[in-house]
């Protein structure tokens, strides 16, 4: 009785938002004309390529046009990793009781010889894409946030095939630090030099090569970098519940 | 490459109904879990169909019909009056990242709840207290 209530609510609420989107219609142009902005979307547009040089105008607006609330993005991320380790932390007494109830039933298997050499061949080409993919974040489609997750992949992909698989914490910790305060550093750079936080540099380059936009790749690379640290932290995490034996 | 342009536009009306319609039915299926489904880790999934349906949505929203994507490739350099909207693609990929994390916290709740209690039921979590 219950779900049958549900499903007629959410089919009145369905039909609700799809004809309230139907006065959208489907692949209606919406920019306007590019030459002379009338709309955010055409004024992007018209200054991502003239004015910055930058191939990628979704890159453009993520890091450039709105970069302040790509920051608020990385430090909302950044909260979400801290959070997950507070929540999952255990104290050691806790940890002991429930190792005991738990052991039986836990899989301990390692894995087949051919999952471990692929994973080994994989792991460093699978670091390589996503390098690439946030080095040439202003020139196609991809960027630190994508290139970081494809480098959490390589990581997740060791971490299932190798259970004794560890990575230095410290080295994470400072590596997310160290690239996060470069994000805010650089924006600082811009208000002391051009009077605006997160402002562009006046040299742009040229359009659709690797050293152009000016601040746009160096900052992408930083987010990168980041975001690969932080999700391998969150996995880790969330991987091994069982706490690090430091005597 | 004009011929696909043509059958592109001969069929928008199917298009609409194939974007708009799957994105509002993940956007429903999401709903259902967190209505109906007992068990925490299907609520978070749930959560995470919802967020995947309304990034669709907005995506379809910013299409433009036989235009190309926004990025200047070579070759492109002077097609900025045939690309879609760029917006919502940079607003999806904040919101993707953002969903991304919530659902990080969400689960993590949930492991919390389940080393507690031994149940992650909704139904069998009746003594509240810690």
């Amino acid at each position: 009785m219950k779900r049958i209530f549900v499903v007629f609510l959410l089919l009145v609420l369905g039909l609700a938002v799809y004809r309230a989107f139907h006065k959208a219609p489907f692949g209606q142009n919406r920019i306007g004309d590019v030459e002379r902005p009338q709309s955010v979307s055409a004024f992007y547009l018209k200054h991502s390529p003239e004015t910055l040089h930058t191939a990628n105008s979704v890159t453009a607006i993520v890091v450039n046009f709105r970069g302040f609330d790509t920051l608020g993005e990385v430090t909302v991320l950044f909260l979400a990793a801290t959070g997950l380790a507070s929540i999952l932390y255990r104290r050691k007494e806790e940890e002991e009781a429930t190792e005991k109830a738990h052991l039986p039933g836990r899989i301990q298997l390692p894995s087949s010889t051919l999952v471990r050499t692929g994973a080994k061949i994989l792991f460093p080409l699978i670091l390589m894409l996503g390098i690439y993919v946030f080095v040439h974040g202003h020139l196609t489609p991809g960027g630190g946030f994508q290139g970081g997750s494809i480098i959490a992949t390589g990581f997740l992909l060791m971490f299932i095939t190798y259970k004794r698989f560890n990575v230095n914490h410290n080295v994470l910790i400072w590596l997310e630090s160290l690239s996060g305060l470069a994000f805010v550093l650089t924006g600082i750079y811009g208000l002391i030099s051009y009077g605006s936080f997160l402002q562009n540099t006046g040299w742009t380059g040229r359009l659709n090569d690797l050293i152009s936009g000016g601040l746009i790749p160096l900052i992408y690379i930083f987010i990168g970098i980041k975001v690969g640290t932080e999700l391998t932290n969150v996995l880790d995490t969330l991987l091994h519940t069982k706490p690090r034996r430091h005597e | 490459m004009s011929n696909y342009q043509e059958i592109i536009s001969q069929y928008r009306p199917l298009l609409e109904i194939i974007v708009y319609g799957s994105a509002v039915a993940l956007i429903l299926v999401g709903l259902y879990a967190v209505l109906v489904k007992k068990h925490l880790v299907k609520v978070v999934i749930g959560l995470s169909l919802i967020d995947s349906g309304v990034n669709l949505l907005f995506v379809g929203v910013g299409y433009v019909t036989n235009h190309t994507a926004p990025i200047f490739s070579p070759g492109y350099e002077n097609a900025a009056d045939r690309m879609v909207d760029p917006v919502p693609q940079a607003l999806v990929l904040t919101a993707i990242v953002i969903g991304f994390a919530v659902t990080a916290l969400a689960l993590s709740l949930v492991i919390r709840l389940y080393r507690h209690h031994k149940t992650a039921n909704v139904e069998q979590l009746n003594r509240l207290r810690w």
